[in-house]
């Protein structure tokens, strides 16, 4: 014990020297651009591949969720480390909009995707897309069964049958097109009814597992994580398919993953260099490459042919700059799923 | 995982209020309060921003239905783990001690051994072979198979350091052995059960983890999905000033249920060996039982690593990856672990040297933070930094602060005990054959009490390295810890790659175990 005591004692007292010596973990030198990312980072690694080897630069990735990153750079203000913001979904985008954090796009830049994926402030642009679906356990469900709207799954023949991720990213964008489809009245009776409807889970991914495992019939998730996992082995969807809701039901909501320059940034040629890489041919053409199965949005990029065609998705016509994140935190909370 | 440390007995000590020695330096007790202050810094934290937030919207955060849900659980998980894990560690450390169970060197060491598997990991691998066991069921189990050693721990030692010699009087005034057990026993084990029962108490409390692996909502995941879906917001802030009430509400009932009565007599004296009760053809079942506890609490979640570490292994281990997580993990540790022990000296020094009114208000001050949650702790880190410290924020400093202010009563603790070897008549003897402050400080208090502290170290080192809650809303930019990358990867459900990352943190909780049952022998002495 005693000579455990002195080594551990001698071990910490050099580490501590070492620390004082200025060996700070993560304080990062001046010259590498500071990505908050809320999206998946292997698909972000991904894109940004090429434009490190083209440009040199070096991109620092601070992941988090949409949400929490983006309620972090509005209390963080001018003084904001990030040079870049990255979301899933476009909630997170408007909120740092709103509070005017955003530099204005290169023209450039926002000539790259069509002008739905670019928001109406010209502050912040879509990168990649993803659709709503609901997924179902083949098993237990045939396909007449379901459900033609996502409204329906409030209603008392899916209790206990029906998986959602509250506290993720995803489900509250989700949350925020019924709201902007269907009003803040029925959005809010929806979200009370799936209140006693849902089993709550952390994430899309265990909802589908447990959708494929039998525990629940339906789950309300993104349409990738089931590409992936077919793609992969399949383990967690064999026996899962999925329904698009289409008819520009609140439920067939086409989210937009947003990217955006800090006003605050100190390298903000770098930092819309990025964004324009993101947006442009070799970034959306490097997602269509990955396995992440989102959708591109640039002009002229051709979805991954395994995806069921953007064309077809036929969803809701929402103003992509509009979605409220901080109003449906509020309503969730309300209805107790939060 | 959370530091909680028992503060020690005060039984050697002169009764608080009398002064021992000189005047403490004015510089000691300065250091001494910062120290304080900082440890209270997450509680002050919680009663500002109640008071800030105002009646009217506090009441709307708090009264609602999804608080009574998230107190229902806490309170039934909790009532559950814990009289399980008193049930479970009581029995076990009567056979260990009282019995004639065959092999109980071995079972002791099986017995303390869950505890290196930190809960989350245990979850993980429960979960990731039993999907199904989620909710109530599977949170009252795995919580109680990761903590019931907790209980056991101090039973055996309480049951160690019992005289048989009363048990001897009550069997002979015609006690039989089941109603000694109750009667004179149990009630002797009673300020180590409510010992192991807080503690357990308390490690609910703040469990994360674990429980959000098993989709059983409480305060800590509650505040996390707060904290993932409007950071720090007054929703999430208001929930932790319920759970922090909680906490405290333990921690006064554990000081009214100890209640006033004497369990110590003057020396020891000699007692006789223990006549171990004989459990004859009892013995199998109590045999299969007790594998069967170990398998449960130990088998599963280890075969469950090796399995996926198996698996895994096909599709290939990102080994830069996990060097480097286990670089920064090491790194923070011991860094964390140094300024641990030097931020807890001056308490530790004014309470053995210089006892008092105000050092003992200073070193209890700084067992508050062993009832605090870690996600407690990292919101008012976050919140105060990016408020008024704005330089220190989402940087490797502030990180450590949020451990020191976890993991401070273990160093307190250690480097109390380690001063309490050293007495001051030895510097005494120094100085009188001629030595000066310096080098009687190098050549004589220092030699004493290195080994001390270094233990002191080398658990606030084990505890930072498996520590996930805090970590996961303090880290700085790019900085992954085996716990944060583990946590990513069992999210995503990506078990195979998760699987290094559950396999090295339980080598390194190993050694801490190690030292807690090391402790916890020393301790009956």
């Amino acid at each position: 014990m005693r000579w455990l005591g002195t080594t551990v004692a001698a071990v910490v007292g050099t580490a501590v020297l070492s620390l004082s010596a200025g060996c700070g973990m993560g304080s990062g030198s001046h010259t590498e651009l500071v990505v908050y990312n809320a999206q998946h980072e292997e698909l972000v690694s991904a894109m940004l591949k090429g434009f490190a080897k083209e440009t040199g630069i070096d991109v620092t990735l601070r992941n988090g969720s949409d949400s929490e990153l983006a309620n972090q750079i509005v209390q963080e203000g001018s003084a904001s480390p990030a040079d870049v913001f990255l979301t899933e979904n476009s909630p997170g985008m408007t909120l740092v909009s709103d509070k005017g954090l955003f530099a204005p796009l290169d023209q450039d830049t926002m000539t790259q995707v069509p002008p739905q994926f670019v928001s109406s402030k010209k502050d912040w642009i879509g990168f990649a897309a993803r659709s709503t679906v609901l997924a179902y356990d083949t098993r237990s469900v045939q396909k007449a069964q379901l459900p033609k709207s996502i409204m329906d799954m409030a209603d008392p023949e899916w209790k206990g049958q029906v998986g959602i991720a509250p506290s993720g990213a995803d489900f509250q964008a989700i949350v925020s097109a019924v709201v902007a489809v269907e009003g803040t009245s029925k959005a809010q009776a929806w979200l009370k009814g799936l209140e006693s409807n849902a089993k709550i889970y952390r994430n899309n991914v265990a909802i589908m597992s447990a959708v494929n495992a039998g525990e629940i019939k339906t789950g309300i998730i993104y349409h990738y994580y089931w590409y992936q996992d077919q793609a992969e082995s399949g383990a967690n969807s064999k026996n899962v398919q999925l329904e698009f809701f289409g008819h520009q039901d609140a439920g067939a909501f086409l989210s937009t993953s947003g990217a955006g320059v800090l006003k605050s940034s100190k390298h903000a040629d770098d930092a819309q260099r990025l964004v324009n890489y993101l947006t442009g041919k070799q970034g959306q053409q490097a997602l269509v490459d990955s396995n992440a199965l989102e959708y591109p949005v640039g002009n002229g990029i051709a979805a991954n042919p395994k995806l069921k065609p953007l064309s077809e998705l036929d969803p809701p016509k929402v103003d992509i700059g509009s979605l409220d994140g901080p109003q449906v935190v509020s309503m969730m909370q309300q209805a107790g799923l939060l | 995982m959370v530091a909680v440390t028992a503060a020690p007995a005060d039984s050697a000590a002169p009764p608080a209020g009398r002064s021992r020695g000189p005047r403490p330096p004015a510089l000691l007790v300065l250091a001494a309060t910062a120290v304080a202050l900082l440890t209270l810094l997450p509680l002050g934290f919680v009663a500002y921003e109640a008071v800030q937030t105002g009646w009217a919207e506090a009441s709307r955060l708090i009264f609602r239905q999804r608080t009574a849900d998230l107190l229902w659980n806490t309170v039934r998980l909790t009532v559950g783990s814990v009289a399980l894990s008193l049930a479970l560690g009581v029995g076990a450390a009567w056979l260990v001690e009282r019995s004639d169970l065959p092999g109980r060197r071995a079972w002791t060491v099986l017995l303390v051994a869950p505890l290196a598997v930190p809960s989350f990991v245990n979850a993980f691998g429960w979960i990731s072979i039993a999907p199904g066991l989620d909710g109530y069921t599977g949170a009252v189990t795995i919580t109680t198979l990761s903590y019931f050693p907790l209980v056991f721990l101090p039973a055996m030692a309480a049951l160690r350091g019992l005289d048989p010699g009363l048990e001897e009087s009550a069997y002979s005034l015609g006690l039989g052995r089941r109603a000694t057990f109750f009667r004179v026993v149990l009630p002797q084990l009673r300020p180590a059960l409510l010992g192991g029962a807080l503690l357990v108490s308390l490690h609910l409390l703040s469990e994360f983890g674990a429980l959000a692996l098993l989709r059983y909502p409480t305060f800590t995941t509650a505040i996390y999905d707060q904290f993932q879906s409007s950071f720090n917001s007054s929703a999430a802030t208001m929930l932790a000033g319920v759970l922090v009430l909680l906490c405290l509400a333990l921690l006064l009932a554990d000081l009214g249920l100890r209640g006033r009565s004497r369990y110590a007599r003057i020396g020891g004296g000699a007692p006789r060996p223990v006549a171990r009760a004989p459990l004859g053809p009892a013995v199998w079942p109590v045999l299969a039982g007790l594998t069967t506890l170990v398998v449960l609490a130990l088998g599963v979640p280890i075969g469950s690593i090796v399995r996926w570490l198996l698996a895994g292994s096909s599709t290939g281990i990102d080994t830069h990856r996990l060097l480097q997580a286990t670089g920064t993990s090491l790194s923070l540790g011991a860094v964390a672990a140094g300024v641990t022990v030097l931020l807890a000296i001056p308490a530790a020094w004014l309470a053995v040297r210089h006892r008092g009114r105000v050092s003992v208000l200073l070193e209890r001050s700084t067992y508050v933070s062993s009832a605090l949650p870690g996600i407690v702790v990292a919101l008012a880190l976050v919140t105060i930094s990016i408020r008024a410290a704005r330089p220190l924020y989402q940087t490797a400093p502030l990180l450590i602060a949020g451990y020191a202010i976890l993991f401070i009563p273990r160093a307190v603790v250690t480097a109390r005990a380690a001063l309490a070897q050293a007495p001051p008549v030895l510097d005494s003897v120094a100085r009188s054959l001629g030595e000066g402050t310096i080098g009687t400080l190098r050549r004589v208090t220092l030699p004493l009490i290195t080994p001390g502290l270094g233990a002191g170290a080398a658990l606030v080192f084990l505890a930072v390295v498996t520590e996930l809650t805090a970590t996961l809303l303090l880290a700085p930019l790019g900085t992954r810890t085996l716990a944060t990358e583990f946590w990513n990867q069992s999210n995503s459900l990506a078990y195979g790659a998760a699987a290094p990352y559950a396999a090295l943190l339980v080598a390194l909780s190993a050694p801490a175990t190690y030292l807690l049952t090391r402790q916890a022998r020393r301790a009956t002495v």
